[in-house]
């Protein structure tokens, strides 16, 4: 076998303004529609429509647009799971998934607040394409302002006819609604979601069925993330060649990065994908709170992925190929900073304490599981544990993981797991000045 | 369950609730959002609704509401769903109210992102007022409770009071906030440093243009 020939070397950042998505994403300027047409949404979508179910469809899929809700599913792949005709009458819908809960994340709500019209027409393009009768936006209960915004927005694009019957000329007719949650961290999983927008608890669904096969009122459904969504009329406007032109192969395009934690200056930006971690901080967060050398570890996707400690962090690119790598993931691109300063076992133990508060009750390893890891990582804070407890805490972890229904369960496991390979010496440190560790005790309440 | 709110008496609930009904604005209202779901099901109308009655019940008692189980009964009569369904419902989802709060109710998140950026020192604010977590002050303005990720964590830590958003919070600023709401004066809501929402403290890294116009790209793609 000859050797391929080298591909170029990937854009990897920094973005130029012209390239990015989010033009109004710190809300400098007006959300409004006439304001967003400026700044070229709803520019001749009917253009889009004409494309084609088929077309919109490949298109997505060669500009390698992954999911952005952090499991990073192919988009494209995904519209195409749906059914091309209704052989039983069943309508099809799309649900965007705006419960946006993940610690650490805070993307959707500037898209939202301020760009809310990119999300609303990619809702009429995404939906065109998967031949949908129509999309529910579910948004988290707690976005208020942010679904004042977008309520007021789906009017504007109703009182412009870009909405409803014959939506912007096309002769397609679709209706966009909104739904609010009401403070439920597990309604962001795809079929808690659905459930919740039937009017019941936000218990995830055993799967199969797949929504696409039978989800909202049992009819074919694809719930995506909002910015997923949202960037797909841009990418049908510049060609999937433009955004495949961003990040590594396989992990191709824009994205919204959401830094919070120990950096100097916080903030939601749009980069390349695939932007080295130093670089994503240096040029837009000021740098680490006190110098690189106060760095101590990362999370570089959310809560629900394992820490990263400095020094791997450092030159990795920021993707979900790169930081699988280094055994935790790009989730939703929240990444969340630590210093030296931070009580490590604290700060997992908080996240411990966020899935207990959050699992839905569903099944047994994450209702009881949650709670009692949580208990024993706050012995591990304090230091009152034996030394022994920590493998049986990772122990535990795996017994929670991959035995229910949703990945709460995994999320949960997953960042005690990544504390324990990284910074067991800590956790040591602390049962062994706690005066040799307590005597073993029950875990259970 | 430690932490499970203090359900008020029921004789003593139905007395006060027991003709509840929509106002005319919010019958209204209710009709518009069962309207947003197909023919058939209007259960799935049953949060919004349910958000609504609390809204109603907080105009009526000047806080910010509550959901009494005549109220949730009323609902379920509405939608055709039995009481028990709706009750699930409004156990489920926390942001509805099983009980009576104050006139404010202070929602400081302590999810690690707000953590790490002092909201420990957010809540010895709270704390020094008099505010005390999952309880109402005695003089019913101010309800306390430490809530899960409330997704603002570029601008952590922050605080949700009834609507609104107070971010970038520190020890002082949080005590001014509740000084200025036991005055009966509105904060300013958002960031409480010098910053635009999400953007970068001093000044954008990006999308400079966008500051003083709202500058059209499109003229620079390729």
């Amino acid at each position: 076998m000859t050797e391929a020939p080298a591909a170029p070397p990937a854009f990897v950042g920094p973005l130029d303004d012209k390239d990015r998505i989010f033009t109004n994403v710190y809300g400098f300027q007006d959300w409004g529609i006439d304001a967003a047409m400026k700044r070229g949404d709803w520019d001749n979508t009917k253009a889009l429509l004409a494309l084609g179910q088929d077309q919109i469809i490949e298109t997505i899929k060669a500009s390698g647009l992954r999911g952005r809700g952090g499991a990073g599913f192919p988009t494209g792949m995904k519209w195409s799971f749906m059914p091309k005709e209704s052989k039983d009458g069943r309508p099809s819908f799309l649900v965007i998934n705006a419960d946006e809960s993940e610690p650490g994340s805070c993307k959707d709500r500037e898209i939202i607040r301020h760009d809310p019209h990119k999300l609303i027409e990619g809702a009429l393009v995404a939906g065109f394409a998967m031949r949908a009768r129509a999309a529910y936006i579910y948004i988290r209960g707690e976005f208020i302002y942010e679904a004042k915004v977008l309520f007021a927005a789906v009017e504007q694009a109703y009182a412009k006819g870009f909405l409803g019957k014959n939506a912007c000329g096309s002769g397609y007719d679709f209706d966009v609604f909104v739904h609010r949650g009401a403070g439920a961290y597990i309604c962001g999983e795809e079929t808690a979601q659905i459930e919740s927008i039937e009017g019941k608890k936000g218990q995830p669904r055993l799967k199969p069925p797949f929504p696409a096969g039978a989800g909202l009122y049992g009819c074919p459904t694809t719930v995506n993330n909002v910015e997923s969504i949202a960037v797909s009329p841009t990418i049908l406007r510049r060609g999937a060649a433009w955004f495949s032109s961003f990040g590594r192969e396989n992990n191709r395009g824009t994205k919204l990065f959401q830094i919070s934690g120990h950096v100097n200056k916080p903030c939601v930006v749009e980069e390349s994908m695939s932007i080295p971690f130093k670089e994503l901080i240096d040029r837009h967060c000021g740098g680490i709170r006190g110098g690189w050398d106060n760095l101590l570890a990362v999370i570089p996707g959310g809560s629900s992925v394992p820490l990263v400690p400095a020094a791997q962090i450092m030159d990795a690119p920021m993707d979900f190929d790169g930081l699988r790598g280094l055994g935790s993931g790009l989730g939703t691109a929240a990444v969340i900073v630590m210093d030296k300063s931070t009580d490590i076992v604290r700060a997992i133990s908080r996240l411990s304490y966020f899935y207990k508060h959050e699992s839905c009750g569903q099944c047994t390893p994450c209702r009881e599981g949650t709670g009692w890891m949580w208990r024993v990582m706050e012995r591990l804070r304090t230091g009152e544990a034996a030394i022994e407890e920590i493998d049986m805490l990772q122990e535990v972890t795996k017994q929670v993981e991959g035995h229910t229904i949703c990945a709460l369960g995994d999320a949960a496991a997953w960042p005690i797991q990544g504390l324990i390979r990284h910074f067991r010496p800590e956790i040591e440190r602390r049962i062994t000045e706690n005066k040799g560790g307590a005597p073993m005790m029950e875990a259970a309440e | 369950m430690a932490d499970a709110p203090h359900i008020p008496d029921e004789a003593e609930t139905r007395a006060r609730w027991g003709d509840f009904a929509w106002t005319a604005e919010n019958a209204k209202q209710a009709e518009k959002v069962i309207a947003r779901y197909p023919a058939g099901r209007q259960q799935s109308a049953v949060m919004p609704l349910l958000d609504l009655a609390q809204r109603q019940v907080g105009a009526e008692t000047q806080t910010q509401g509550w959901l009494p189980v005549p109220v949730m009964e009323y609902i379920g009569k509405q939608l055709g769903m039995a009481y028990m369904r709706v009750y699930e419902v409004a156990t489920f989802y926390t942001m509805y109210n099983l009980a009576p709060v104050g006139r404010y109710h202070v929602q400081v998140c302590g999810t690690t992102p707000c953590m790490l950026r002092g909201s420990d020192d957010v809540l010895a604010a709270c704390k020094n007022k008099g505010l005390v977590k999952g309880a109402t002050t005695p003089d019913g303005l101010f309800t306390l409770t430490e809530v899960e990720c409330l997704g603002a964590c570029a601008n952590a830590p922050m605080v949700q009071i009834n609507d609104d958003n107070y971010e970038d919070l520190t020890y002082d600023s949080m005590t001014a906030i509740l000084a200025d709401l036991a005055e009966g004066k509105q904060p300013k809501i958002g960031p409480q440093i010098d910053r635009q929402t999400s953007c970068p403290e001093g000044g954008p890294t990006s999308l400079k243009k966008m500051v003083s116009e709202n500058h059209d790209y499109r003229g620079a793609w390729a």
